[in-house]
Parts: C-alpha cells; structure tokens; sequence
C-alpha cells in the first residue's frame, strides 16, 4: 500500500470522522454559546468596577480582560476566549471573586453524583416496570405500566419536589436538604440523605422514558424469529427471557439512559435548586441572576462538554454489546 | 398395524381475535421413519399446521379444535413442561429464514449448546458433540465457526447451522418449513441432499413443507395437498404425480416446467388467485378456480375420501385408476 | 372505499377509534376552553385582586378553588395562569415548527454542504437540556411573554428540523420521485406532490408532544422566577409562590399542579392518537 493510501486510510476511519465530527461540534456549540450569551465584555467589567461587591484584584481583572479580549473585533473575541477557556481560563465570578474554574471543579462532583443517582433509579425503576408491562400487552397491568409512565413524564419535576418539600419538612419536620451540604467522604449517611429525594425526583422523571424504550424494545423483540427457534429449542422461558429477549433489546435501552444520563447533568437544575444542592446547575443559576456572563458561559460550554462526552461512551458501550456494529 | 408417530385429526386454526379460520380440519398421520410433505401455495395454512405441532403459531393465532397426538400425548392440551422437553429433542424444527432465525447477539457454539443444555446436563463431550454436528452438515473450520456470530455467516452456511441444531439430539420428528426457500438454487440442492442423507442415516420421520412441487418428488414417500386450509388431495408420491386426481393438484403439477418437454410451450397456471381460507362457507375451496366445478361445489363442502395410498376431497375426481 | 392513509383529514376518523386520542383531545379542549374565558376576562374574579381578609381560605363556594395568602382567587389565577402557559407554549411551538419544517425540507431536499450545515446546527442546539438552554436565553432576551416563547421556539426548532427532514430524505430516494425528476417536473410541484404529504403526518404528532414539552418547559421557568413576573398569574409561579404556605393551604399547590399535569397529559395522548391515526402501518402504543 503507498503512502497516499495508508493515510486516506487513517484519516477516513470511523474513529478519525468520528473525533473530528465531535471537535466540529464543539466548537459549533462554543459559537452558539458565545453568540446566544451576547456578551458585551465592556459592560460586565465596568459593571463590576461599578458595582460594590466587586472584589477582584488587579490580576483577575486582567485575566477576565483576557478572557473577554475588550476592545477587539467580535471574531477575535470569540478567539481569544476559546484560547483562554482552553487554556484553563474560564473566567471569574465577580461577585464571589472565585474563578469559574475553580467554583466549578466544586460543584461538577455534586451535579454528577446527583445524575448518577437518578439515573440508576430512573433505569432501575423503568426497566422493571417497562417488562412488567410487555409481558402482558393490552392487559391492566400493562395499562397502569402506561398510567405511571404518563404522570411521571405529565408531573412537573418542580411539583413532586415541592410537594415533597412540604410535607417532609413542613409537616414531618424532616428535610436532610436544611442543613448545609455535605460531600459524601465527609458523612455519607448524611450525603445520602440529602440526595435521596432529588434523586428520587429525577429518577421518576428518568423512569417514565426509560420504560416506555423498554416495553417497545421488549414487544418487538419478542415477535422475532430467533426467540422462536429458541423456545423450538425447548429452552425454558426464563432462559429465553434473559439471554434472547433481553439481550437484544438492550441497544435501545443503553442508548436511552445515555441520552437521560447527560440531561439530567443540565436538566437538574431546578431540582438542585429546591433542595439546595451546590451542584452545577445551581451555579448557573446563580450567574444569571446576578448577571455574570462568564460564569453562564464557561458553565454552559462544560455541560455541552460533557454531553457529549456522554454520547461517545454510550457509542463505545454498544460496540460491546452488539457484535454486528464494526469496531 | 403399527401406531403412527405423530397423528393429527380434525385440526383447526384461528385468529384469537375476530375469529377466523385459518386452517380447517386438517387431518394426516406420519408413520416412524416416514417422510411426508406438505405442498400449497402462501395462505394455504401449511406453515400453521406445521408450527402448530410444536405450540409455536404467533400471537393472535391458535389452535382452535381438533387434536395433534404424539406418542400418546396430545400436544394441544399437553403442559407446557412437557412442551419444553419435546421441544428440540423429540420433535425439532427448521425454519424458513435463516436470516432472522438466529440470535444475533449470541454466539453459534453457545446456541448449539443451548439444545443440549435444555434437556441434558452439559458436559465436556457437549462441545464435542455440537463440533462433530457442525462438521456432519458441512460446515468448514468448525472451532472457529463455534466462536463466530450469526452475521458472519451466509445464508446458506445458516441454515446448515439450524439443521445441526435441529438434529443434534436425534429426534424422532424433523418438522422443516420451506427451509430452502430463501436460498438460491445450488445451495438449494445441497441443503436437500444434505437432509435426505441425515434422515436416512437416522430413520427419522420428516414433515416437509414447501411450495414447491419440484422440490418434494424424491424427498418424501407421501404427500399432502393443501389449499385455503383444507387437504385437497393426499397420496404417495408416485400416485399423486401420476395420478392426481383433485383438480388443483393437476394444475399444479402442470405448471411445472419440465426439461423434456421441448415444445416451447406456455406455461399454463392456475387462473385466479388463492382464497382466503375464512371466506370460504359451506362450498368447495377451490371451485371459483376450477375448470370442473359445477353446481354441487358452490352448495356443500367436499370430504376427504380415501385411503393413505389415496385421498381427495373433491365432487369430481379425476378419473384415471 | 379506499383511503389513502397519507391524508391527514381522512385519517379523522381512524383517530375516534384510539381512546387515549378522544380522551387527550378532550382534556385538551377543556383547557382551551378555560383560556379562552381567561383571556375575555370571564372570570368569577380579577386574578390580581387581593382581599386579605380572605386570604388562605379553603375552597368554597365563592372562592372555587380557595385562596391564597393574598387573599387572591386561585380559581382564576389557575385559569389566567393555563392561559398564560398556552399562549407562551403555542407561540413558541409555532415559530420553531414553522422555522424547523422550513430548514428540514430545504436541508433534506437540497442536501449536500446546506443539510450538513443544517444538521451540524441542530446538532449543536441538541447538546443542550432544554431548560438550561432556555433559562440562557431568556436571562439574555428578558422577562416577557415573548421572550420566553422566543427562547422555546429555539430549543425546540431542531426537533422539527429532524422530523421533517426524515421523509424527505425517505422520499428524495424512491424511484418515482427520481423519474419525476428526470422527466423534468419542477421541484415545487415534487415538493408539494410527493414530499408534503409525507412530512405532515410527522409534524402534526410532533406538534402535540412538542406543545407538552413547551408547557413544561415555561412552568419551570416561571417556577424559577424567569418568566411571567408577579403579581401576574402563570402555574410555575403560582407553584413557587405556594410553596411556603401549602402546609396550611394544600390546595394553593394543588390546583395549579393539577393544570400542568391535565394539560401535558391531554397533549401526549393527543399525540399517541395522532400516531395512531395517521400512521399507514397504524401501531397502536
């Protein structure tokens, strides 16, 4: 093989299109972040010159000048804060005078942790009531499997915390989530506590999409030709359930709780908010109403970040399972 | 008189819902050691009947009376234990897919273990077992192919891989449906040869369904006609090729292409198309088909008369013999 | 009679047949109902009038619904608030499905650097949740009804994206389109002939769970105190303004709740029975 042909090989494999498509994207979603977020850097320094709780140091504020490159064309704005944020530099939050990298490597733990709780619940809870339901399609089981689908998904998330909140804490005079929030090295009983209703919220929301793949993945499985040969084999029905039925319907499951798995990483906001959890969504928050652009603009880009990243590790995950899918 | 191995009588199949009849009262024996095959055209009811003996039709359709007897048990009405241990062991089946018939996700080896663990305890002569199984159909560099996925394999190697499934316990009944069809014709050929030689070496009994006549005559020893879910005509195969006496039966075997016949002819077909086995009231299946129907076939249903030589249901037989 | 199933308006009376379709659209058309009489102002009382010498009532026959720690009627804040919500949820869904079907045609049907623009795009507005992407927006955009609807509409306009570009792709590959073509047919006329038909049965599905989506998404919002201002009534606000007194008036949580709740799952059963209306190989859930 020439040379030309070894590298049209490398550079057209899947893995190379691949990362390069990632890389396209990424930086799709840095010129959307920065578009949508107008950040007019002029304002937000003079702003915090202004303002009295502004408590950056000379240095920081020449980081942020940096950052924000003042004074040059909106392109070049754009450049000069890709190559800050690459380089560490994400800007500081004027009203605490922490840099966002630093805030965030604080509060990225506690969004994960929530997310991983709620996840596994969510996939927990759907997977049950998701083959629960296609063992008897039509049937009543299957139409309260449906039922309970439906409220999750119709409930707002904000609504079940509230109403959670209420009567925990209003009426039992029991909320773990009162007391400061405490990492899960330091007391994991109360960590645990604290993050045993919010996961709980999201976990009911996780539940409702998670059984729906899971009952339709189940139903068309069960009508394929190799769960018959199978049960022609005079294998017994559990045997078929888990190695034919189950294994097969797995690829759309795995794909849907990496799908709710990078969403709830963002999508907890409102729930970090209820029960004063200092994850990442809290901190977004925050910056938007104290209006501090950079900190909403570094913490938007890691969540696409790791959205991403998600997506790519679900990708790999299916590679292992199905051996049709070519590495 | 010998007892058959299996005994099917007065078989009939439905939809669950809405009922209608998709097979009617289908009734034929298979002696041990007897290889029959069932011929018809798509909607005739063949592929039912044959999945109905092992309890596989698909959901929405069941076996709605009559009884299908196998060595003394009624399979229709039998536990479904029972079912399990007759399954692949007793009575196996072969598909008409192979494309869609396998796990995909699963490797062949541990499939082909699979029979041999559903009904014995697996041991370190199983893989052994399922190697030389693998080899006996034909199957090149069998250690490999133990490791290998479904999707590595063609078409043809596939089904190769069902039929060792199928007869790694040796059992007493092969039921194959239309195994062939959905393989071109040289692999065909293989296949076929392949069967007949597996059951001749074991003495098996065989239900062969297909659609194609062609394919049947030096396969089986008698035949079954059917069409919109009835028999029609039943026989050896050397009187129901020389012979036949339903209408139906005769078009068929006309529209056979045949090397000899050099006369360039137009092959004739059976004008029309297949009825639908529910539509069909108290009158001949066949009749709006057929060049000898008269009145008596639009007013009653004929009755299969006859012997296991020879049996039509029919108002107006055609002579011969 | 043949119908051809592509027909949204034939497919009419498949959708009586599905009843979680007739008991989504009724739900949905109580809703509707209750917001038209909250937008003519037919209401028991002001939404915004306080009376606190009323206030935390249970309810009663003058306050259907109770009141809340203002004194003010629940009942047609509830109702004002369901009206707030649709108008938001229906103009933000309209822009992105009107913008969405649009670009996914185009993109779908011209393909080649414009479809992979498109897609790179919507790729990029997907990576985001929904709600952190809207709370970006409108904390840029402002408070407004049409702010809110505004950074809606742009969360979910690659969804529409999506779905309409799916058939076109579809259909641009079948071979009557592609003799349609080499005979020489205009596009418009492929366009309307062969693709639409095929792109709406989709969309309108679409449209529904969309809708659901939006609704939710604004109450979260306005829970959070980034949509409709007090003293004016949405749901999500009302949630959040009850939350310190639902102990001692549960029905202040309650009612509102119950509206989100009504409202989303009349649109998602809507949506199945549109589904299952117009999809030609008619699965049913």
């Amino acid at each position: 093989m020439s040379f030309r042909e070894r590298t049209s090989r490398i550079l057209l494999s899947a893995p190379v299109l691949r990362l390069s498509s990632i890389i396209t994207t990424l930086f799709g979603i840095s010129i959307f972040v920065f578009l949508v977020l107008r950040v007019i850097p002029g304002d937000s320094i003079v702003g915090a010159f202004g303002i009295e709780t502004g408590v950056l140091t000379p240095d920081q504020i020449a980081e942020l000048k940096v950052y924000y490159g003042i004074d040059k064309s909106l392109p070049m704005q754009y450049l000069s804060w890709i190559q800050s944020f690459l380089s560490g530099n994400m800007g500081y939050s004027y009203s605490t005078g922490i840099s966002v990298a630093s805030l965030t490597a604080k509060s990225l733990p506690v969004t994960i942790e929530l997310a991983l709780i709620g996840t596994i619940l969510g996939v927990v809870m759907g997977i049950a009531i998701g083959t629960f339901s296609a063992r008897k399609p039509g049937s009543i089981r299957d139409f309260g499997g449906q039922l309970f689908g439906l409220l999750a998904l119709a409930v707002p998330g904000f609504v079940l915390s509230t109403a959670i909140v209420t009567v925990m804490a209003n009426k039992f005079h029991y909320f773990p989530n009162g007391y400061e929030f405490v990492r899960p090295w330091e007391d994991p009983w109360m960590n645990f506590q604290q993050m045993m209703f919010p996961g709980l919220v999201l976990g009911i929301a996780v539940a409702a999409p998670v059984m729906r793949t899971t009952r339709s993945a189940l139903l068309e499985t069960i009508d394929k030709d190799f769960v018959r040969t199978a049960i022609g084999k005079g294998v017994n029905s559990r045997k078929v359930q888990s190695r034919h039925i189950l294994r097969n319907s797995l690829i759309p499951i795995v794909t849907m709780t990496g799908i709710q798995f990078g969403y709830l990483l963002g999508g907890a906001v409102i729930v970090e908010n209820i029960f004063s959890l200092p994850g990442m969504g809290r901190q977004v928050l925050y910056a938007i109403n104290k209006r501090e652009y950079a900190t909403v603009q570094s913490s938007v880009m890691i969540f696409a970040i790791l959205f991403i990243t998600i997506n790519v590790i679900t990708d790999l995950i299916y590679r292992k399972i199905d051996p049709r899918i070519k590495k | 008189m010998t007892q058959p191995l299996l005994s099917v009588t007065e078989l009939g199949i439905s939809t669950v819902q809405d009922p209608r009849t998709l097979v009617n009262r289908v009734s034929f024996e298979i002696m041990a050691g007897e290889a029959v095959g069932v011929v018809g055209e798509s909607g005739s009811g063949k592929t039912l009947t044959a999945l109905s003996i092992l309890g596989l039709l698909p959901r929405g359709v069941a076996v709605a009376n009559g009884s299908i007897n196998f060595e003394g048990n009624d399979l229709t009405n039998t536990s479904l234990e029972n079912m399990q241990k007759i399954r692949g062991s007793e009575i196996s089946m072969v598909y008409q897919d192979p494309m869609t018939a396998l796990n995909p996700v699963m490797k062949l080896g541990r499939q082909l273990l699979e029979v041999i663990e559903a009904h014995e305890k697996l041991d370190a002569s199983s893989v052994a077992r399922v190697e030389v199984a693998l080899r006996d159909v034909g199957i090149p560099q069998v250690e490999r192919a133990m490791e290998s996925y479904p999707h590595e394999f063609s078409g043809g190697m596939r089904q190769r891989v069902m039929i060792a499934m199928a007869l790694l316990l040796s059992p007493k009944l092969l039921v194959a449906d239309e195994p062939t069809t959905a393989l071109d014709v040289t692999i065909q050929q293989q296949i076929l040869a392949l069967v007949s030689e597996e059951r001749r070496k074991r003495g098996m009994s065989m239900l062969w369904i297909t659609h194609d006549l062609g394919v049947v005559a030096n396969l089986v020893d008698r035949l079954i006609v059917m069409y919109a879910g009835n028999i029609v005509e039943a026989g050896t195969v050397e009187e129901i090729f020389n012979n036949p006496q339903h209408p139906y039966t005769h078009g068929l075997l006309s529209s056979l292409p045949s090397r000899s016949d050099k006369s360039r002819k137009r092959l004739t077909s059976i004008p029309g198309v297949p009825q639908k086995p529910w539509l069909v009231g108290n009158t001949c299946a066949f009749a709006p088909r057929c060049f000898k129907a008269s009145e008596i076939c639009t007013s009653a249903s004929p009755k299969l008369v006859g012997t296991l030589e020879k049996s039509v249901s029919c108002f107006h037989p055609m002579g011969g013999n | 009679m043949k119908r051809d199933p592509l027909k949204p308006k034939g497919g009419f009376h498949y959708y009586l047949q599905s009843t979680s379709g007739v008991v989504g659209a009724v739900l949905l058309l109580f809703m509707v109902i209750v917001s038209i009489c909250a937008v003519f102002g037919w209401l028991p009382h002001d939404p915004l009038e306080q009376n606190v010498l009323s206030a935390m009532k249970g309810p009663n026959s003058h306050y259907w619904f109770g009141t809340d720690e203002f004194g003010r009627d629940v009942f047609s804040r509830t109702l004002d608030g369901m009206r707030r919500s649709l108008t938001v949820s229906i103009s933000a869904v309209s822009i992105a499905a009107f913008f969405g079907v649009i670009l996914g045609i185009l993109s779908g049907y011209l393909g080649r650097w414009f479809d992979q623009l498109i897609v790179r795009l919507s790729d990029v507005i997907f990576a985001f949740p929904a709600i952190l992407l809207a709370l970006a927006i409108v904390s840029t955009l402002g408070n407004s009804w049409f702010d809110t609807a505004l950074a809606i509409a742009v969360v979910y306009t690659p969804i529409f994206i999506r779905v309409a570009r799916g058939p076109v792709l579809t259909v641009k590959e079948m071979d009557y389109v592609k003799v349609t073509r080499i005979l020489g047919f205009s596009s418009p006329r492929i366009l309307r002939k062969h693709i639409l038909p095929n792109v709406t049965a989709p969309i309108v599905v679409q449209i529904a769970l969309s809708l659901s989506w939006a609704i939710l998404t604004e109450s979260g919002l306005s829970f959070l105190g980034l949509g409709t201002q007090p003293p004016n009534a949405s749901l999500g606000l009302m949630v959040a303004e009850a939350q310190p007194i639902a102990v001692f008036a549960w029905w202040a949580l309650f009612f509102p709740s119950a509206f989100i709740t009504i409202v989303v799952v009349g649109l998602n059963l809507v949506g199945d029975g549109l589904r299952d209306a117009l999809d030609p190989a008619r699965r049913s859930s």
